[in-house]
């Protein structure tokens, strides 16, 4: 994975220097809490219901045991024993005091973490494809590029100031597991007629009220020429989106309103007057960057080996787990482990400071140090042995961390809700326990197959409603809690926007309703492969609607 | 209000004229876009210094033909949140060449200091008197820059690979 060199070392601590003061003159009165909000928002650091929460980046979600043991170590020491992994594959800390915080950034910067630009109107944390450099289809590891946006992006002097958020993410691989066309700006790494490698780039797209699927706004843009362009987007971005009403001022709005063949006009007039200049980025610093992600030593080894393959046979406990949590790898004799967080009736992507020191220790141990955080909210270990499996299984299952349940009806995306969120107007985090105790025969659930449900307890959509397979979109009637359901929504490189079922339904009602979605799925599937999505999309949502609300 | 030019707290010698208001005998005046539009030719014969001031929904695009005209041009930051003018900085100076001062107006605070330095500014009409004694601190607060300034500054990529570029452009630095 990537390390600093002198520069991002001496980066971060200037940063950590300055917030220092910025958080002493807050705390003297000398900056106003209005004054300082941008500041600290900039920072990653939020006032919610309850407390301030400190949202930290892992840059494209990667991280290396040593620092997920820093941020467990912070979890013990500066809040409540656990923490909280993000759609954003971040990590959040719910409850931290502000006269802590420059101590907390120092602990984060001795392992080359920071929390910047974790919110705030700039660009955001860059985000990738969890499987990056081990995926078997893909065309090139999306953290070199990754990488090189984040440095470009960090406290940007024209770009701190946006009309709104700016969220990036990046793929190597045609299949999409990144929301790259839920993004502001998505990249996918691609190769040109003549075998060169460079950068598709999408833009505009993004959740939230307004669920829009990103356009192309240019099939190949070559590596040297990435930043210029980003650049370039930004620039118009920043000149013209509206900031007139904060829930029109996403760049989807903009791209919107003057259609993309205008915004793209603008955007290649300014990046006619940037590129082959001082964005140019050098074959050597692309090198550079490249050798921190060179494939780790792996061994030849025999794919599926005997002991491995008994065991899968012998234990169908293992045998369900590998079924859902293990995809293939590209090197023969190894495998990609999803690590489950959403146990049953648990909240999702919350995890305590023994299980990541856990994690830390098996990362380890089994795949080169160094784990991913998925958008998800769950863990990978990217290159894991297959004759570990079995090892590595029973030690997270110690852990409770071993539920095989990734990609089915129980790993749900929830945002925090009205537990934790001041902009919320419904629970999150009880539905999604609620429905997984409702699905909790993990038979049930893996007979039921790949069903991805999103829940956000409000019209922000940070739990992903609309990409859910099945939404859940919590709204206030009147002061109660109140659920509405969309079906067909998906995230991936067929991205779609998902449909109101109908009525919402109330707190009570709304597994019940759920369940009942789920149940005629089963009834009317053409086959057990064809999976909820596959079924909404050729039936329609008519058969749903029909059982949900007929009466009979 | 206190002056900034050149990193230095300076006597301001520029007088602001709004729409209506009576322009002085002499010396240099800062008017709106407006002004300039209605009364150009009024406006030059003065012979003397002229600056137009936009606001933040005001493109230099705008004054663009007519930027050899001006000696200083003033951008407005509305609120600490609008950060139009740090695009328009970059236009003005990158792309149309301006030479002549480049003032921000408003909410000037200490923290955007570094961004609008960077961005091509060189004259700070600053909010807070104890901000403005602060000024070559906050410059200072970082060394590192992961983007090329306006001024040709280099950027850590740049000077990762050519180091020789430290050297050289280590006296631009403030």
């Amino acid at each position: 994975m990537y390390r600093y060199d002198e520069f991002d070392h001496n980066f971060v601590m200037e940063r950590v220097a300055q917030f220092r003061d910025q958080v002493v003159r807050r705390l003297n009165g000398e900056l106003s809490e209005e004054e300082f909000r941008p500041l600290r928002l900039m920072n990653g650091l939020y006032l919610q219901l309850h407390a301030y929460m400190l949202r930290v980046a892992i840059p494209y979600g990667v991280l290396s045991s040593r620092q997920l043991r820093k941020l467990a170590d912070i979890a013990t020491k500066y809040d409540r024993g656990y923490a909280h992994f993000t759609t954003r594959q971040n990590l959040q800390y719910n409850w931290p005091k502000l006269e802590d915080m420059p101590d907390i950034l120092e602990e984060l910067a001795s392992v080359e973490m920071h929390a910047l630009q974790t919110s705030g109107n700039c660009i955001r944390n860059i985000t990738a494809d969890q499987y990056a450099g081990v995926a078997s289809d893909e065309i090139e590891d999306p953290r070199i590029c990754g990488e090189i946006l984040r440095q470009w992006s960090s406290l940007h002097p024209e770009f701190s100031f946006l009309p709104r958020k700016f969220k990036i993410a990046i793929t190597g691989s045609p299949r999409d597991r990144a929301a790259i066309k839920l993004h502001d700006i998505g990249i996918v790494m691609v190769k040109n007629q003549a075998g060169e490698v460079g950068c598709e780039f999408w833009v505009g797209g993004g959740q939230g009220r307004t669920p829009v699927i990103a356009k192309c706004i240019n099939a190949f843009v070559p590596k040297r020429d990435m930043l210029s362009y980003a650049e370039a987007i930004l620039r118009v971005y920043n000149m013209h989106g509206r900031r007139d009403n904060i829930y029109k001022a996403r760049i989807k709005i903009l791209v919107n309103e003057i259609g993309i063949e205008e915004f793209t006009r603008q955007t290649h007039e300014q990046w006619e007057h940037i590129r082959n200049g001082a964005l140019d980025v050098p074959a050597e610093e692309i090198a550079r960057i490249t050798a921190y992600f060179a494939p780790p030593a792996y061994e030849t080894l025999q794919a599926d080996p005997d002991g491995f393959v008994k065991k899968r046979e012998s234990d169908p406990a293992f045998a369900a787990w590998l079924r859902s949590n293990v995809a293939a790898h590209k090197i023969p004799g190894y495998a990609i482990v999803n690590i489950s967080l959403k146990p049953i009736g648990g909240i999702p992507g919350d995890a305590a400071d023994v299980q990541m020191h856990a994690v830390a220790d098996l990362a380890e141990r089994f795949s080169f140090d160094e784990l991913r955080v998925t958008h998800e909210q769950n863990l990978t270990f990217a290159d894991v042995k297959q004759c570990d499996l079995y090892a590595l299984w029973t030690l997270l299952g110690e852990k409770g961390l071993a539920t095989p349940n990734i990609g089915l009806v129980s790993d749900i995306i929830a945002c925090p809700g009205l537990d934790y969120c001041a902009l919320a107007n419904a629970r999150s985090i009880p539905v999604a326990q609620r429905i997984s105790e409702r699905f909790a025969d993990l038979q049930r659930q893996h007979d039921i197959g790949d069903l991805k449900i999103k829940i956000s307890g409000c019209i922000n959509a940070c739990g992903h409603h609309h990409v859910g397979h099945i939404g859940i979109l919590g709204v206030d009637k009147k002061g109660t809690e109140f659920y509405q359901i969309t079906l067909g929504g998906s995230a991936d490189e067929n991205a779609s926007i998902g449909e109101i079922l109908g009525a919402a339904f109330s707190y009570d009602e709304v597994v019940d309703a759920v369940e009942k979605v789920v149940d005629t799925y089963v009834k009317i599937r053409s086959s057990r492969d064809e999976n909820f999505l596959a079924t909404v999309r050729r039936t329609g949502i008519a058969p749903f609607k029909d059982a949900l609300y007929a009466v009979h | 209000m206190q002056y900034i030019k050149n990193g230095k707290i300076s006597a301001d010698t520029w007088v602001h004229a709004g729409v209506d208001d009576e322009l002085p005998a002499t010396g240099g005046v800062i008017v709106p876009l407006a002004r300039w539009a209605a009364a150009r030719d009024m406006l030059l014969a003065r012979k003397a210094p002229l600056g137009v001031r936009l606001t933040s929904s005001e493109s230099p695009e705008k004054i663009r033909a007519d930027l050899g005209r001006f000696d200083l041009v003033a951008l407005e930051f509305p609120i600490f949140r609008d950060g139009r003018a740090y695009s328009y900085a970059r236009l003005l100076r990158e792309q149309y060449g301006f030479k002549g001062e480049l003032r921000a107006v408003g909410n000037v605070l200490y923290d955007q200091f570094l961004f609008m330095h960077r961005c091509g500014f060189d004259a700070y009409e600053v909010q807070k008197d104890a901000d403005a004694g602060r000024f070559a601190r906050a410059l200072s607060e970082f060394t590192v820059r992961y983007q090329p300034d306006a001024d040709g500054s280099p950027s850590a990529i740049q000077l990762r690979h050519q180091p020789q570029r430290n050297v050289k452009n280590a006296g631009s630095r403030p």
